[in-house]
């Protein structure tokens, strides 16, 4: 576990110095290491799955926003930063610091997950029939694709949406529409 | 801008396979290994993101047009909900019904094989077929549009 909490302390670095380095490409750079760090976290916490599609999923951004961030010209960020807007900043962050520190202490603790305490939740159900009931060896698959099906269909709705709706904006047609004056 | 030099083109030519195969790989195995649709076909696009960043965008939209990603997209997106209707109409009546898992449950000779666990492969491949499209769309959009710059004609 002590690789773990090592692992969150570079983590939390990183985040750090990606919101105060002013270039861009060097915040770029950070972004991806929180995004690896966190997934060698899920290894560390017996999620392949998720450990898998985070460090997939941020190679493909990181392809993204680094050929987002060199392609333009402006990548260091300019500009001192308002005050009256980081005072607010600032005690919004201590408010819901403090609320999570009140909500972290209902939490049960750390690797006992609250549906071992509840003999007849539906989780329990999934661990000890979903082999059975599905046929599955993985027994994230036989969650997301047959119990919980419709999240999956929820969550493949959104990212259609999302993808639609983007290539929507961005395609050429648009970009010539809005260069011609108005008819 | 023709893609990157010949050392990059040629690793390139050489790894996009491995890479697609593993893709196909991590969605077909979805129910047995860790992985599953989505993880699979965000790799598939990135093998198609690879050929991207290595040969141009012309060569890339030569093998995947944005016409064609946009109708796999559409494909995949009416596969997932095809199984879900399928469940629907066989078995128990109720949307997302596995209605092919009664002949390979757990116990019999399809234990653990490729072909088990009922519609659960149908949706993986279904999901990847999508987030692969869709991701390779995304990326081909966000190089096509290029804010700021006077050139037309991509």
């Amino acid at each position: 576990m002590t690789m773990f909490y090592l692992l969150l302390l570079f983590v939390i670095i990183a985040a750090i110095v990606a919101v105060e380095t002013d270039n861009l490409l060097s915040s770029v750079i950070c972004v991806g290491a929180i995004g690896f760090g966190g997934s060698l976290m899920f290894l560390f916490l017996r999620a392949p799955d998720i450990a898998i599609t985070q460090i997939v999923v941020e190679v493909l951004g990181l392809i993204i926003l680094i050929r987002a961030t060199i392609s333009r010209d402006r990548t260091f960020i300019t500009g001192d930063r308002e005050f009256f807007g980081m005072v607010v900043s600032v005690v919004v962050i201590f408010v819901i610091f403090l609320a999570g520190m009140k909500v972290f202490e209902t939490l049960p603790a750390f690797g006992i997950p609250i549906f071992s305490t509840v003999p007849d939740a539906a989780s329990q159900t999934y661990i000890s029939e979903g082999m059975q009931k599905t046929g599955a060896a993985n027994l994230v698959a036989s969650v997301i694709l047959d119990f919980r099906a419709y999240d999956t269909l929820g969550e493949a709705t959104v990212l259609f949406t999302s993808i639609i709706g983007a290539t929507v904006i961005l395609r050429k047609r648009a970009k010539k529409l809005l260069e011609e004056p108005d008819k | 801008m023709k893609g990157m030099t010949i050392i990059v083109k040629t690793i390139s030519s050489w790894v996009k396979v491995l890479i697609f195969l593993f893709g196909i790989y991590i969605v077909l195995f979805g129910h047995l290994t860790p992985g599953g649709g989505f993880a699979g076909g965000v790799i598939l696009a990135a093998s198609y993101v690879l050929l991207m960043l290595a040969f141009g965008r012309e060569f890339a939209e030569e093998n995947l047009s944005l016409p064609v990603a946009s109708k796999l997209d559409c494909v995949g997106a009416l596969l997932f909900a095809a199984v879900a209707l399928c469940g629907l109409l066989y078995g128990t009546a109720s949307f997302f019904w596995n209605f092919i898992h009664q002949k390979y449950l757990v116990g019999t000779d399809y234990e653990f094989n490729l072909v088990s666990a009922g519609t659960i492969p149908l949706s993986n491949i279904a999901i990847g077929l999508k987030v692969g499209a869709s991701l390779f769309l995304v990326v081909l959009a966000l190089s096509i549009f290029r804010p700021g710059s006077d050139n037309t004609e991509g």
